[in-house]
């Protein structure tokens, strides 16, 4: 199935203000891969998933979701095909209720409200979250509004899952619930995150970017057991691969 | 200021009602003409703003006294006069279902208050012909922000004192009631004034493309001078008609000849007319004896007053009272009743 | 910030009340926006000394009350807690108006006192309405409502927003005077100066958070207008409740029941 590529070539992109946020960035991802994106503060993660579903649209170079590229005509089918799951979810989750704002996709599709419940119902049981169906979004915990957030997104039926720091601002417990449910989707996910270990989990596949650029691509466990690359690229070994302090290195060095 | 329910007439809030309900309508139109998409939730979280930022009090030096944000004149400059109408409203009509700051059928009087004088008087006629472009110098800012804020909460607290006393239920003399309101307001507007100038000039320094994509076409005069002129003789009429409604409204009986005697003296002109009237309804109730408690009951309050004040008044009042404290007994009951039936615990206060 | 926190606890409470499922709540929102209005309007259309014909109206909240499962301890406190303008206004009334309408006894009662009364009685009936119309109804579906009214979908959806974001902010200038607090043990409200640059980098931050969802609502599709994805129904349950409370307020506006009560009991004990 092609139309689950997505596919960018030199891309570049510069704010008003002058800041580069993309300095030529070209990868392939195809059909079913998780990939991580990583990178340091700043170095265009951001600014890049803002290109792949049309919010930000390039400036040279060209993006590819499927058959199509990301232009001003074409943003609206593009977006039914790639769910972005925002880092903040309550810029995510503006309606009044759950129910209501996993239904706001749907019905931006054309969707009657009887069509549409069935819908929701099969969204929320997929992230197990068809309790909170009456509640506003801010009665929600963090890990809660994470789970509805992609429940959202799912409604959508999209192709491809784009997702911005899943992980941040969750407990342990939850960012391991998480963990295991993304670990159920079949779809093709790209994960922006500076939680390496959850990297490690869910992506075969890892792209390094820095100051807008794509510094490596490869691997996940190769590009986590190149130290020389973590370090310039501002990032450190997840600490599932580093040597445990205690028992001095007993420890597998790789999960994988 | 929030103008409450419980101070105005019907016809005051009926009229302001419409009056609001008209300006609001028409700005949306507005927007929708104006205004791309973006612009929906940007309105709706500067709304939140506002609402979060008057909850935060501040000082007000000098006094040690602290006050809190209006947020009309803001509201106008930021997101320039339609769409910060349409926040100032939404934002009242929250304050008015959950604070009980007003209420809801004095709602149009606070929009009309809060929102009309700020934004489609001071921001086109004071602050953009001080203030014409957004890199304008900082005094011109500060000034444009501060007399903007300050006239139009003035004119507020004048509609304030205006709707009381049209609604009759204050006894506040009109003059009165305005030496009061308006000192008050003065102090309080010049504040607004400085928390205005302060974030706009905050705002232009950090990021002045901001101003300019809010206010889309910033050169040309949003509201034309005519629209003010229109909406400014459509309120008086309103504001006419509502007091002619007021006054030809036959309250009846004892009201209307209490009404008419205690405002006695401070009529200008005694008007004979109405001193015949008034004691023709006192010779009416007059005639109705069995209004009130038998003689003998009320013989030693009734002795006091037989000469002064014929009315039968007493008894009917407290025959009234009595009668209206065994209503509530019986409205009390009945709500019992229905509780005996119904035995779910409302959820606790989370 | 314990002003913001029992203001956003109270709006969550209200909010909490309205999640319920009771006979009430399963009314139309428009039965009981509309009824609630002209409850008000009969309220305030009473003359100013009138107060006894006020009392029979008390049923329609009462009523809301019980049936809609409302803690009615807690709204009357809210309803005393929130000290209108009306009352500061009103307090003026005795001073201005001492012409004597009524005696109790030897104590001689002026008609300002009566017109005190009057409006704190309107004061009573009306926030009290406005509060049980939130609790069994709730923000949102009253917002619904009015888009079914006719209200402009832009300030329904303006609403909605606020409504919505008010939470998130108020947390955020929470922090933000947190924070400021701080670092200012000696002070105890801010100043003028540091509260314009508070309010300014709140306004920035309230910007872009307003654009992140303005992209959050363009990934799933947002065209300009909110589909509501709930439906309302009238029933006949619904023009029963409408018209029947409307007709009571009726009678009770022109007949004084509590008047005829009254001076039927006065008649017996006399």
């Amino acid at each position: 199935m092609s139309h689950h590529i997505v596919q960018t070539n030199d891309l570049h992109f510069t704010y008003p203000d002058g800041t580069i946020g993309l300095a030529g960035v070209s990868f392939r991802i195809t059909h079913g891969e998780s990939v991580a994106l990583v990178g340091a503060n700043g170095a265009g993660k951001s600014t890049l998933l803002m290109h792949l579903n049309g919010c930000l649209l390039t400036m040279r170079g060209s993006v590819q979701v499927g058959d199509l590229p990301v232009t001003k005509k074409t943003c609206a089918a593009i977006r039914r095909s790639i769910g972005m799951v925002f880092q903040d979810s309550d810029d995510q989750l503006f309606m009044p209720t759950v129910f209501e704002d996993v239904a706001f996709g749907p019905m931006n599709l054309g969707l009657s409200a009887e069509e549409v419940e069935p819908v929701v119902i099969q969204a929320l049981e997929r992230v197990d979250a068809t309790h909170l169906k009456d509640r506003p979004p801010y009665k929600l915990s963090a890990g809660e509004k994470r789970r509805v957030a992609i429940a959202a997104v799912l409604a959508m039926s999209p192709d491809i899952l784009v997702m911005d720091e899943p992980s941040s601002s969750l407990d342990p417990r939850t960012r391991r619930e998480l963990i295991e449910l993304l670990q159920t989707f079949k779809h093709t996910k790209i994960i922006a995150t500076h939680d390496l270990d959850l990297a490690l989990e869910l992506c075969p596949r890892t792209i390094v970017l820095g100051r807008g650029r794509v510094l490596a691509d490869g691997p996940t466990a190769d590009i986590f057991a190149d130290d020389d690359l973590l370090a310039q690229s501002r990032l450190e070994k997840p600490l599932s691969m580093q040597n445990c302090p205690r028992c001095k290195g007993k420890l597998s060095q790789n999960q994988r | 200021m929030h103008m409450a329910d419980a101070l105005i007439s019907p016809a005051v809030g009926g009229a302001f009602w419409a009056a609001s309900a008209g300006l609001i309508g028409y700005s949306c139109k507005k927007i929708k003409s104006e205004l791309s998409d973006s612009k929906v939730p940007l309105m709706g979280v500067v709304g939140a703003f506002v609402f979060s930022a008057q909850m935060i009090n501040f000082t007000i030096p000098g006094t040690g006294s602290s006050g809190h944000l209006g947020g009309g004149m803001i509201l106008a400059i930021l997101l320039g006069p339609w769409a910060g109408f349409i926040v100032m409203a939404s934002i009242l009509t929250v304050q008015a279902l959950f604070f009980a700051d007003g209420g809801i059928l004095a709602l149009g009087c606070n929009i009309f208050n809060m929102g009309f004088w700020t934004c489609f008087v001071m921001y086109p006629l004071v602050y953009k012909k001080i203030v014409r472009q957004h890199h304008s110098s900082q005094s011109k800012l500060f000034w444009g922000s501060m007399i903007a804020a300050v006239v139009g909460l003035q004119l507020g607290a004048f509609n304030v004192v205006l709707q009381t006393v049209l609604s009759g239920i204050s006894e506040l003399p009109f003059a009165g009631f305005l030496a009061a309101m308006q000192p008050i307001h003065l102090g309080i507007g010049i504040v607004e004034g400085f928390i205005t100038a302060g974030v706009v000039a905050f705002v232009v320094k950090a990021q002045p493309q901001l101003l300019e994509i809010t206010i889309p076409q910033a050169d040309k005069s949003p509201v034309s001078i005519k629209l003010v002129a229109a909406s400014l003789l459509i309120a008086a009429v309103i504001t006419g008609g509502a007091l002619s409604w007021f006054a030809s409204g036959h309250p009846d009986g004892l009201e209307w000849s209490m009404f008419k005697t205690s405002g006695a003296e401070e009529l200008d002109t005694p008007d004979n007319a109405v001193y015949d009237k008034s004691s023709g309804l006192q010779e009416m109730t007059a005639f109705l004896p069995d209004y009130g408690f038998k003689e003998s009951e009320v013989a030693v309050a009734a002795e006091e007053t037989a000469e002064s004040w014929p009315a039968v008044s007493v008894g009917t009042t407290v025959s009234g009272l009595v009668g209206g404290l065994l209503t509530l007994a019986l409205a009390f009951g009945i709500g019992f009743l229905l509780k005996f039936k119904r035995k779910i615990p409302s959820p606790a206060v989370s | 910030m314990s002003k913001t926190g029992s203001i956003i606890t109270n709006v969550g409470y209200l909010d909490a009340l309205a999640r319920q499922d009771s006979p009430i709540h399963q009314l139309d929102p428009r039965a009981k926006l509309l009824t609630t209005l002209a409850f008000i309007v009969m309220v305030v259309s009473f003359d100013k000394y009138q107060i006894s014909a006020m009392f029979p109206f008390a049923i329609f909240p009462i009523v809301l009350i019980v049936l809609g499962n409302l803690p009615a301890g807690y709204l009357m406190k809210r309803v005393l807690w929130v000290t209108p303008f009306a009352v500061l206004v009103g307090i003026f009334n005795p001073f201005l108006d001492r012409q004597v309408l009524l005696h109790i006894g030897s104590v001689e009662i002026s008609g300002g006192w009566v017109s005190f009364a009057s409006i704190l009685m309107r004061s009573l009936l009306t926030v009290l309405a406005a509060f049980v119309l939130v609790a069994t109804t709730g923000f949102n579906t009253i917002c619904l409502a009015l888009e079914k009214i006719g209200v402009p979908n832009i300030f329904v959806m303006q609403l909605l927003f606020l409504y919505r974001y008010a939470f998130v902010l108020a947390e955020e200038s929470g922090r933000m005077v947190r924070a400021w607090q701080l670092r200012a043990p000696l002070q105890k409200a801010i100043g003028i100066q540091s509260f314009s640059i508070l309010l300014g980098s709140l306004f920035l931050r309230t910007t872009s958070r307003a654009q992140r969802i303005y992209q959050a609502m363009c990934c799933r599709g947002f065209e300009g207008r909110l589909h509501p994805a709930k439906q309302l129904h009238w029933t006949m349950a619904n023009t029963i409740f409408l018209t029947g409370f409307c007709l009571l307020f009726t009678v009770f506006r022109f007949t004084n029941p509590a008047l005829l009560l009254g001076k039927l009991i006065t008649e017996i004990f006399s």
